[in-house]
């Protein structure tokens, strides 16, 4: 009986690591282990054993039973593993053919480097304010002091929709309605459209969009607006970015400043991009002049503080190496795109 | 501002400072240098020349052979074919290898077989005009006159060495328009000392109240008018000297006496006036405002008609002069005036201002006058001007001169603290410091008072103090502090909704465009809205650049057209446009219009139809929480004008709660050939704050369903027409609380469906929240809907 166990054993071994399917392995383990499979058939002649005998050959049994199944079980996995792999293999597709098209548009890239800007001033605790675009001349010009007939007028070629009202040619308006509206202290910045009349061509444009910033305050400085449009140039530019300022003359600043930015081509060397200057002007700020802090019934013997103001195009512009500012209000798809 | 430095040198000493230094410095002290041109820069190799032979050409008629000393060993061979040569002129010689302004390279060669070693030069092609020397020709050799030596470079022979620098000049700083002005700029930038001689003059005896009589009628306007007289005056062109140094400040020399003016205001900021008292009627002054259709022809040779607002300068009859502006062309010098009288006189700014805007006419003057010239220097300029009348010899200066003054001789202050300063610009500049910048640019400081000169006309507040610290100190040299202290900060609510419609519409596919808001008036036409449409009502631009950019619109409906259009023209294929723009509604008159926000889609191309827009306006309304919204006919609702613009069968008005957020749908046929835009094109617009007030703002979490749905599909038949949001309504109204979702799966018509009629299938989702619901409790929730359905023309489909 322990030959008869062996020979199963051997037979069996030898059957399942020539088998090559999992449906010839699954017969085999009828043929050997099921109900009227060859070990059972062996097994039910134990009672002709002796007492001694029964324990012996019920070990051995069990170990040819384990030996099998093991057998049978080791070459089944294999065997599965090499049908997955032959079946992923079938599957492989070309994953350079292009990927199905889903349907997703973008911002406009005004609106792209607007929004950089306004969250670099909100992490610097400055809110958003609007703005009407068609203004009353008070907020566009006297409040800022710049009463009728100042010369500085001529510079701001204006479009008017009565003798009072006009379309304003800077968000420095904004300055007006929020230091109305808002004791200090006050840190805003206001984007929007202004409109001066400028024929289009490739710099200029009669309508376009600046970003104002006001901060009022006791004990603000010049330093604390130099520290301010640093920052800013630095996170717009990256931390290599240096800027300068020149003394300039705006009616509603004293000081006021032009502020000029590293040029990003040359690095202050000098090139083309720059005429040569090493810098690029990108702003006009500048401390809030007394008269207009007055005027806003601010007192400014109390309070100080500076404004700026840039203009959105001439930054995108330069951000994206755009050369004509028609194309940022042609919106041709092609252009609209790439941003 | 052109300046010239040989001139401002004159002030202050400036050789040992570069010119890129120099216009560096200058723009970092406040005043700013947009560039410099040094005079003859493109010539190089031009020597004075002797012309010694001058014999006609072998083979030529029109060319002759000249033997030119140049001051080298041999003369050398040169062939012109200019008539004006002769032996022994005086003439530019461009030798071999020497370049011309416009680029031009002279090289010796052969002309008609005969050598020739260089160029005789017009005054042309040397950049000059007879302007520059009186005495030569246009078109001819320029034979030279000047005091030189053969073989002399022509930079140093004909003074074409100087350097002129272009300032822009802010409208604060009419002080700077001149070179003593910028000479005093300069000396307190580089702390060079500043040297300003005061001028007089000799005279002879005579007395001006018998020759001259002024008198001032409106002292408002013109307060203080200086007059003097100048006899027996030769009229002739101003020295060499004073030519160069008109021509490098972009002047053109006319005569001595109009030079000198010119010379006076250049120097000093200060316009002068010279004309002939042979036409000042009775010789009597008059400075009073001009009567309302008086005449005068200016300068400039234009007549032109005055108004009583504008100051005059008039004989005893009729304006001579417009005041501060621009004299007459009657009364100028010509070349026999024999007595000239000189003016300087202080006018009001605004006066000058009006007058030159209202006439349309603007001159040196008047750019000096409407920004304020220096209130005190009226009488240093006559001086002046007289002293050069005498340097040149032009003629008999009168010594009694007329001095009519109402100006105000007390000068500005302003309260002066370093400290003040220091906190304002956060700066730690030491006061001595502070007194000399000051002091360096013409004011003095005196018991905590800081005077003001009288030319600084900008000067009111500490502020402005600061500023003059500041500048000469350096900007730059201020010290940059971090921002400090903490301020709260975010976007507002109208903000925030803003953005999640921006992130939405593109996430939908749509890219952002950006237009003007200023549109034509044709384009409400072109979106054939009606005649009486209060779209039509604008705020209107009274001074255009044009039609097409004349009024601010009131529907932002064609600027999207527009893209479209240029888009379809451009040939892209599939467009998805959105905009978030302003219409501008006006309200009363003289107050300002309304301006909300709106979003514009807009979209062609890739086989898209109405369930594209409204598939794109859902998305949005379910984004930003606005839920069961109502679409009816743009017939059944008068709330968008723009309806014109649409399909009048293919769009819809969007509904919430009964209110009007929005318009979407196919572009009418006619509006889209408008636009040129040949294949159906859709759009949309939303009113942005009646979605923000609509948008449910608190969320609250319902629980998930504990028990199964039970789900049951109808396919009902019935009239085309029955719009599907009647057997929604009526399916939902039926099945009441456990009806979970209504969805539609299925619309067809055709084949075995009966003319007029359609077949439309839904899936119909129930569920309880108290059990799973039982087939029985199922069917009796089905049979009430069925019988609602029949009751409005739907009737189950066998």
């Amino acid at each position: 009986m322990k030959q008869q166990l062996e020979n199963i054993e051997n037979a069996a071994m030898a059957e399942a690591s020539s088998s090559d399917s999992i449906k010839s392995l699954d017969e085999l383990r009828i043929k050997y282990l099921g109900k009227k499979g060859e070990l059972t058939a062996i097994l039910k002649q134990m009672g002709k054993l002796s007492a001694e005998e029964r324990p012996i050959i019920g070990q051995l049994a069990n170990k040819v039973r384990q030996d099998i199944e093991e057998a049978i079980t080791g070459k089944m996995s294999a065997l599965k593993a090499k049908e997955k792999e032959r079946k992923m293999s079938a599957e492989s597709i070309d994953i350079t053919l292009p990927g199905k098209k889903q349907s997703i548009g973008k911002l406009h890239a005004l609106k792209i480097v607007e929004n950089e800007i306004k969250e670099i001033f909100l992490g610097m605790g400055f809110s958003v304010a609007d703005g009407p675009e068609v203004e009353y001349d008070y907020y566009n010009f006297e409040a800022l002091n710049l009463p009728p007939d100042h010369p500085a007028r001529d510079t701001q070629d204006t479009f008017y929709i009565t003798d009072n009202i006009l379309l304003r040619t800077q968000t420095s308006s904004v300055q007006v309605h929020v230091m109305e509206n808002q004791k200090p202290p006050i840190r805003i910045i206001s984007p929007g459209c202004v409109y001066r009349s400028d024929a289009v061509d490739a710099t200029h444009s009669p309508l376009f969009h600046q970003i104002e910033g006001l901060v009022v305050d006791k004990g603000i400085t010049m330093s604390d607006l130099k520290g301010t449009l640093e920052t800013l140039m630095k996170k717009l530019y990256g931390n290599d970015c240096k800027i300068r300022l020149r003394p300039h003359h705006f009616p509603f600043t004293e000081p006021s400043a032009e502020v000029d930015v590293m040029c990003f081509n040359c690095h202050g060397e000098g090139c083309r991009i720059c005429k040569g200057e090493g810098y690029i002007e990108l702003l006009g700020a500048g401390m809030v002049h007394p008269k207009v802090l007055e005027g806003c019934g601010i007192d400014s013997s109390v309070y100080s503080g500076f404004a700026f103001g840039m203009g959105l195009e001439r930054i995108v512009m330069r951000r994206f190496n755009i050369s004509d500012m028609r194309l940022l209000f042609e919106n041709d798809l092609r252009f609209l795109e790439q941003f | 501002m052109n300046l010239s430095m040989k001139w401002i040198n004159d002030y202050v000493d400036l050789k040992n400072i570069n010119i890129k230094q120099f216009c560096h410095e200058m723009t970092m002290s406040g005043s700013k240098v947009e560039g410099y041109e040094t005079e003859g820069s493109e010539i190089s190799n031009v020597v004075i020349g002797k012309l010694l032979s001058v014999v006609p050409h072998e083979n030529s008629d029109h060319l002759v052979v000249c033997q030119v000393e140049v001051g080298k060993d041999a003369p050398i061979q040169i062939v012109t074919g200019a008539p004006n040569v002769k032996a022994g002129d005086v003439v530019p010689v461009a030798l071999d290898g020497s370049t011309l302004p416009g680029g031009v390279k002279i090289k010796k060669g052969k002309l008609r077989g005969v050598e020739s070693n260089g160029m005789l030069c017009s005054l042309g092609e040397l950049g000059l005009t007879v302007h520059d020397f009186p005495y030569a020709i246009e078109d001819g050799i320029f034979i030279i006159e000047e005091d030189c030596s053969i073989g002399e470079d022509i930079h140093e022979a004909l003074g074409l060495n100087d350097t002129s620098v272009e300032f822009e000049i802010t409208s604060n700083r009419p002080d700077c328009l001149s070179v003593t002005g910028l000479a005093r700029e300069a000396s307190a930038t580089f702390d060079l000392p500043l040297n300003i001689p005061v001028p007089s003059f000799k005279g002879v005896d005579g007395d001006i109240n018998e020759i001259l009589k002024v008198d001032i009628k409106n002292t408002e306007s013109c307060k203080r008018y200086c007059a003097g007289i100048v006899k027996n005056v030769k009229i002739e062109p101003s020295p060499r000297w004073m030519r160069e140094r008109l021509r490098a400040s972009g002047i053109r020399p006319i005569n001595n006496f109009v030079d000198i003016t010119n010379y006076v205001m250049l120097e000093y900021g200060q316009p002068m006036h010279a004309f002939d008292l042979r036409y000042v009627k009775d010789s009597h002054i008059n400075v009073r405002n001009a009567v309302n259709g008086e005449k005068i022809t200016t300068l400039d040779g234009i007549e032109r008609e005055l108004s009583d607002e504008m100051l005059v300068i008039a004989d005893s009859e009729k304006p001579v002069a417009v005041a501060g502006v621009m004299g007459g062309e009657y009364s100028g010098i010509m070349d026999d005036t024999t007595t000239v009288v000189f003016e300087s006189a202080y006018f009001e700014p605004v006066q000058v201002r009006r007058t030159s805007k209202k006439l349309g006419l603007r001159s040196d003057a008047s750019a000096r006058y409407e920004k304020g010239v220096d209130t005190l220097i009226s009488m240093t300029c006559l001086n002046r001007a007289f002293e050069l009348v005498e340097m040149l010899g032009a003629g008999e200066v009168v010594k009694t001169v007329i001095d009519k003054d109402f100006t105000d001789k007390n000068l500005k202050t302003v309260e002066f603290s370093a400290d003040w300063i220091n906190n304002f610009l956060g700066t730690d500049i030491p006061e001595s410091d502070m007194i000399k910048y000051l002091n360096s640019l013409g004011f003095s400081v005196e018991n905590g008072k800081v005077i003001s000169p009288s030319f600084r006309i900008d000067i009111e507040y500490k502020a402005d103090i600061a500023e003059e610290v500041a500048r000469i100190y350096g900007y730059n040299n201020i010290p940059s502090t971090p921002f400090k202290g903490v301020a709260e900060a975010e976007y507002t609510p109208e903000q925030k909704f803003t953005r999640t419609i921006e992130n939405t519409m593109t996430a939908l596919g749509c890219y952002e465009i950006s237009t003007f808001s200023f549109i034509s008036p044709k384009y409400f036409d072109k979106i054939n809205l009606s005649a009486d449409s209060k779209l039509r009502k604008t705020e209107t631009i009274i001074n255009p650049l044009g039609e097409d950019t004349s009024v601010m619109r009131t529907t932002i409906i064609p600027s999207m057209l527009e893209i479209l259009s240029k888009n379809y023209n451009n040939r892209n294929s599939e467009v998805k446009l959105f905009e978030l723009g302003k219409e501008y509604l006006p309200t009363d008159p003289d107050k300002l219009p309304e301006e909300p926000l709106r979003l514009a889609v807009g979209m062609y191309g890739g086989n898209i139809d109405f369930y594209d827009i409204k598939g794109i306006a859902d998305a949005l309304l379910k984004t930003v929480r606005i839920y069961d919204c109502d679409y009816v006919r743009t017939s059944d609702s008068d709330a968008f004008d723009e309806a014109s613009a649409f399909h009048p069968g293919r769009s819809a008005v969007i509904l919430k709660n009964g209110k009007a957020i929005g318009i979407l749908g196919e572009i009418h046929p006619d509006v889209a050939e408008n636009y040129g835009i040949e294949v159906k094109v859709y759009a949309a617009k939303l009113n942005v704050p009646e979605m923000l007030e609509l948008s449910e703002k608190e969320i609250t979490y319902k629980p998930m369903p504990k028990f199964p749905a039970t789900t049951r599909d109808l396919s009902l038949i019935c009239d085309d027409n029955l719009p599907a949001a009647s057997i929604e309504k009526a399916i939902k109204k039926a099945a009441g609380k456990v009806l979970e979702k209504v969805t539609l799966f299925d619309v067809y018509k055709g084949k075995q469906i009966e003319e007029g009629k359609k077949s439309i299938s839904y899936s119909i989702s129930m569920r309880s929240h108290d059990g799973t619901l039982t087939d029985e409790q199922a069917d009796s929730i089905m049979n009430k809907v069925l019988k609602a359905l029949k009751d409005i023309g739907a009737d189950l489909r066998m």
